[in-house]
């Protein structure tokens, strides 16, 4: 285990240095300083693309260049605009520019390689044009596939196939009125075996999980306290619930534990009147920093001063853990510590959906009060054949091994490509067990530039800008597969590198270390 | 008036008091110095910074206030509040016979002919109004679509989730609809709800009709905005509510530039099963200059010479409504739900649109059998003639039964005679809620006995704004024949003269 040297890293956390000895196992995070210079030239970089803005917007106005942005009907010009000039300001000058690097359409599962469906821009982005060409064997390190069941072959995908030929496709009809399968409640209660809790309940959605189950659980007079980088759902779910809501800096369990003292101290503002509950939002792998929750010291939070726990596992589960269990099972804890574990099916399972587990009378409540099961239709039948197949297989109870194998596979891909990357020089944040791997980028036309020379070379990547991340921090996402084979991450790692010199964005300030071992 | 001269007492400076007092001389004549120059600065400026400077100096050793409340409190008193402190339980304890704990249970397919709770009956529940729902070539699209993509997406549409099937979709909507695009989400509930925050901001207005279902109360929930309800399909009231509005605007014209206003209508109302009065709406939108939002859930696939909703019915151009938003769980008998409009409109969306961006794409398979029942609808219109005569006989028959026999008028029918979903709900309400669901439940039981699956339409007492009154739903579908209906309209009778004396 290595402790990075105090001056360059923002923050790191070492086997017992904090939580008092909780964790069973070393937890290495690192976030390492944006170096200065770099932060003036990205800054530099915006305050340009800014002035070209201005310029071509005032072009735009005088008829000089020719507009492409869509107008209003000469009928309702009359009308109150629909939106602001300024709100559109930098979707038309700043995300126009690089919007080849999104939305890319796909024809083919998103499994470990993808062929994208080739597409041509003949005015700078603003409109797109199909070439019917098929780039194929792109290596995906973009989708959201951890444990490889993005697949049309085997044996999750017969059993989805057989189901839609028997059942359908649709229900037509909400859970508490004729839309409740026999299948619903077998894969019902298979969740809730896979998690360790009493109860479990799945709806179509992941981010409506969240958005529709919050409220019901909290109201007014109750305290969320949320995590700064939490994910939109969780946040619209918080606003609607009508609470009050607090930001604790991320995974900061200092700034956490003030908060929890000061809101049961001094009360509800102004009237001073006790909280009728606190929930604490947080997330299992946060996507865009990699980082993972430090689950042992919140469950001590929040068992000291009796608030409930929220967690929302959406990359974690399959993705952590020895028996890919989640981040529960990663640290070796009781799955019953936890008040409310959410999660979904999208990305480690193949599917689509989310679920909520936890206590039985939790789970009672949800049947007959969440917003999803009377109002929403319930999800379909081979998505949750999918769900039961591919849960069988991770616990093992198909036969083989193959769910064990994926989960090792995993673990093993993830250290390798992140000992490797950092080898190179690249900044990477995050944990160094978390499959999600985010590497500075900064600049915004490097932003670009990095995606689309990947392209060239065939390799498929995510790169995230402003609004999702800060400003100055864009970045290239990776999500490591375990369907990614030892010779496709040695082939993306060296296209990685090429790009990395040519784009001089190997900004890592550490001596480029070999670490012998990492202690598991 | 006297003019009285202070200057004279500061004109002149002895220099040697200084030196007795044990300056050094570069000091003295620093001070010196100043005291020269000054005279000739106006002496209101000497005052003016001596008071600066003195204030200065007050702030400089004044307490600073802190925002959150200054505690008083000792170390020990905070841990006694601490241990003190106890939360209400998670969740409230729930009785075991609430009408919304125990599900009824669907063995098999959710078809024509279902089996609930061990019985098979026939189907008038779900809202499977075209029958696609056990569609051979609709069910073989979406196996041949499993083969080649597998299930999920693994991805939101902007990573890598855009399938060519979502793309292929979006483009036959648009052109169904007549419109300029369309865009796809993957959860029904979710389109409208994310619709409308995309749009209406905090600030704005939004006139909303009374009887609106809960995706559209949430998606207001969540914009922020000013929301005026107007009565159910009362077009004066909105009228009114307009005419208030306009006069605000004459106080105020700069803040009413900005404010951007809108109103939200469903085509067919899922809670009162009638229609909106559309081409008096599309009237008020030029007179008053408001936005139209239209959610045609119901309507879609079921009005209409095409199906393709009330714009059709009422023959209204498409572009007048500036938002029509639907889902693709009733008629299409897939998941998922669609907005379509203008370009200008809809391409905000996907950026915006909170349910399109933070959330995985329809898994490609559902896509492809939207695109097959789009197929079926396109080619054969005469299946949405047929199904629409169906419906009015239905109504009669339930209408006839009802009204026969003065004595059993103890149910009324609520809907219109083109209108997909039925509510049958008591005459005269008991006076308890509770009591009045549990006789419409009775009813129910009654008739998943002898072969006819209804349901009682589920609603969230405490967070619907406009609590509608109790009923049972009966929905009514082309695979249903003329003698099922008959059947299903004898046993509610049957059921409603036993239970209800």
């Amino acid at each position: 285990m290595y402790c990075y040297p105090e001056d360059k890293v923002q923050h790191t956390a070492c086997n017992g240095s904090s939580g008092l000895g909780l964790y069973s196992r070393p937890f290495i995070e690192s976030f390492e300083e944006t170096p200065m210079l770099v932060a003036v030239l990205t800054y530099m970089g915006y305050g340009i693309l800014t002035i070209f803005g201005y310029l071509r917007d005032f072009l735009r106005d005088w008829k000089i260049e020719r507009c492409h942005v869509a107008r209003e009907r000469e009928e309702q010009r009359d009308f109150v605009p629909l939106y602001q000039d300024f709100e559109n300001f930098y979707t038309r000058n700043l995300y126009m520019r690089i919007r080849d690097s999104w939305n890319r359409p796909i024809c083919s599962v998103p499994g470990a390689k993808v062929d994208l469906v080739e597409r041509v821009s003949p005015d700078y982005n603003w409109t797109f044009d199909y070439t019917g060409k098929v780039v194929e064997g792109v290596i995906n390190m973009g989708s959201y596939n951890y444990l490889g069941f993005a697949e049309n072959t085997g044996y999750c995908a017969d059993a989805s196939a057989e189901v839609t030929m028997k059942y359908g496709v649709g229900v037509a009809s909400t859970r508490q009125e004729m839309g409740n399968l026999d299948r619903h409640e077998e894969m019902e209660e298979l969740v809730a075996k896979f998690l360790g809790v009493e109860s479990a309940m799945a709806f179509g959605m992941g981010f409506a999980t969240n958005s529709m189950n919050i409220p019901a659980l909290t109201g007014k007079g109750c305290l969320i306290l949320s995590d700064e980088l939490n994910h939109a759902s969780l946040v619209l779910g918080a606003r609607l619930s009508g609470s009050t809501i607090r930001v604790f800096k991320h995974n900061n369990m200092q700034s956490l534990e003030k908060m929890l003292r000061d809101a049961i101290v001094h009360g509800q503002p102004r009237t001073h009147r006790p909280w009728k509950k606190i929930l604490i939002l947080v997330e299992g792998i946060y996507s865009m920093e990699g980082s993972i929750v430090r689950l042992p010291e919140v469950i001590a939070l929040k068992k000291r001063y009796r608030a409930y726990l929220y967690l929302d596992e959406a990359h974690s589960i399959g993705a952590l853990g020895p028996g890919g269990r989640g981040v529960v099972d990663y640290f070796g804890l009781d799955p019953r510590d936890v008040d409310v574990m959410m999660g979904t099916f999208t990305k480690s399972f193949g599917a689509a959906g989310g679920y909520i587990g936890g206590r039985k009378e939790l789970l009672e409540y949800l049947r007959s009060h969440s917003h999803s099961a009377v109002y929403a239709a319930s999800m379909s039948p081979p998505v949750v054949e999918q769900i039961i197949a591919s849960m069988k297989c991770i616990m093992g109870e198909d036969g083989t091994t193959l769910g064990r194998d994926r989960v090792q596979q995993l673990a093993e891909n993830t250290l390798y490509f992140r000992r490797r990357l950092t080898e190179m020089g690249f900044i990477i944040y995050g944990n160094s067990d978390s499959p999600v791997v985010p590497m500075m980028l900064y600049m915004p036309a490097k932003i670009g530039a990095f995606g689309r020379e990947m392209l060239k070379r065939n390799i498929g990547v995510v790169v995230v800008g402003f609004p999702a991340t800060p400003i100055i921090e864009s970045r290239a996402r990776f999500c490591i597969s375990a369907a990614h084979t030892k010779d496709m991450l040695d082939t993306a790692l060296s296209v990685i590198s090429e790009v990395g010199d040519l784009l001089q964005v190997k900004y890592s300030r550490h001596e480029r270390l070999i670490y012998d071992q990492i202690q598991d | 008036m006297l003019f009285i001269d202070y200057s004279s007492a500061f004109n002149t400076i002895i220099s040697t008091k200084l030196r007795t007092l044990g300056l050094n001389t570069s000091i003295c004549n620093w001070i010196l110095d100043f005291l020269m120059g000054s005279p000739q600065a106006p002496a209101y400026h000497l005052v003016l910074e001596g008071i600066l400077i003195l204030w200065i100096i007050r702030l400089l050793f004044s307490k600073t206030y802190k925002l959150q409340e200054r505690s008083d409190l000792t170390e020990k008193e905070k841990e006694d509040l601490i241990e003190e402190w106890q939360p209400e339980p998670l969740v409230p304890p729930m009785s075991k016979d609430h009408p919304s704990l125990n599900y009824d249970i669907v063995t098999g397919p959710p078809s024509h002919k279902i089996i609930v709770n061990g019985k098979e009956c026939i189907n008038f529940a779900s809202f499977n109004f075209l029958g696609f729902l056990d569609n051979e070539r609709v069910k073989q699209k979406a196996l041949t679509s499993l083969r080649r993509y597998g299930v999920g997406t693994c991805g939101p549409r902007g990573f890598y989730g855009t399938f060519d099937v979502h793309l292929e979709l979006e483009d036959r909507l648009a052109k169904f609809m007549k419109t300029e695009e369309a865009i796809i989400y993957s959860y029904g509930f979710a389109t409208i709800a994310s619709a409308i925050p995309a749009y209406s901001k905090r600030g704005d207005i939004v006139f909303v009709d009374e009887a609106a279902c809960f995706s559209i109360q949430k998606g207001l929930q969540a914009s922020r905005s000013f929301i005026k309800y107007f009565k159910h399909n009362d077009m004066e009231d909105l009228e009114r509510l307009l005419k208030e509005q306009e006069i605000e605007d004459q106080r105020n014209p700069r803040k009413a530039r900005v404010t951007r206003r809108f109103i939200i209508v469903e085509g067919l109302y899922i809670n009162t099963a009638d229609v909106c009065p559309l081409p008096d709406l599309v009237k008020l939108k030029y007179k008053y200059k408001v936005r139209i939002f239209l959610e045609e859930s119901m309507s879609f696939g079921v009005l209409g010479e095409h199906g393709r909703g009330v714009t059709e019915h009422f023959g209204v151009n498409i572009d007048d409504i500036d938002l029509i938003s639907a889902n693709m769980e009733n008629a299409v008998a897939s998941i998922g739900g669609f907005c379509c409009g203008r370009s200008f409109v809809i391409d905000h969306q996907r950026l915006s649109g909170q349910g399109y961006c933070f959330s995985a794409s329809l898994p490609p398979m559902l896509a492809a059998a939207a695109i097959e029942a789009l197929n079926i609808m396109e080619e054969d219109p005469v299946v949405i003639l047929i199904w629409f005569r169906f419906f009015i006989f239905m109504y009669d028959l339930v209408n006839k039964y009802f009204q026969i026999d003065s004595y059993s008028a103890v149910k009324s029918v609520i809907g219109e005679v083109y209108a997909p979903a039925l509510h049958l709900q008591l005459e005269r309400s008991s006076g308890s809620r509770d009591t009045d669901v549990r006789m419409l439940r009775s009813i129910v039981d009654y008739c998943l006995e002898r072969q006819i699956a209804l349901t009682l339409a589920r609603y969230l007492d405490k967070e619907e704004r406009f609590l509608p009154p109790p009923s049972i739903r009966v929905v009514v579908t082309i695979e249903q024949t003329e003698e099922d209906i008959e059947k299903a309209a004898s046993c509610i009778r049957e059921a409603a003269l036993a239970i209800l004396k």
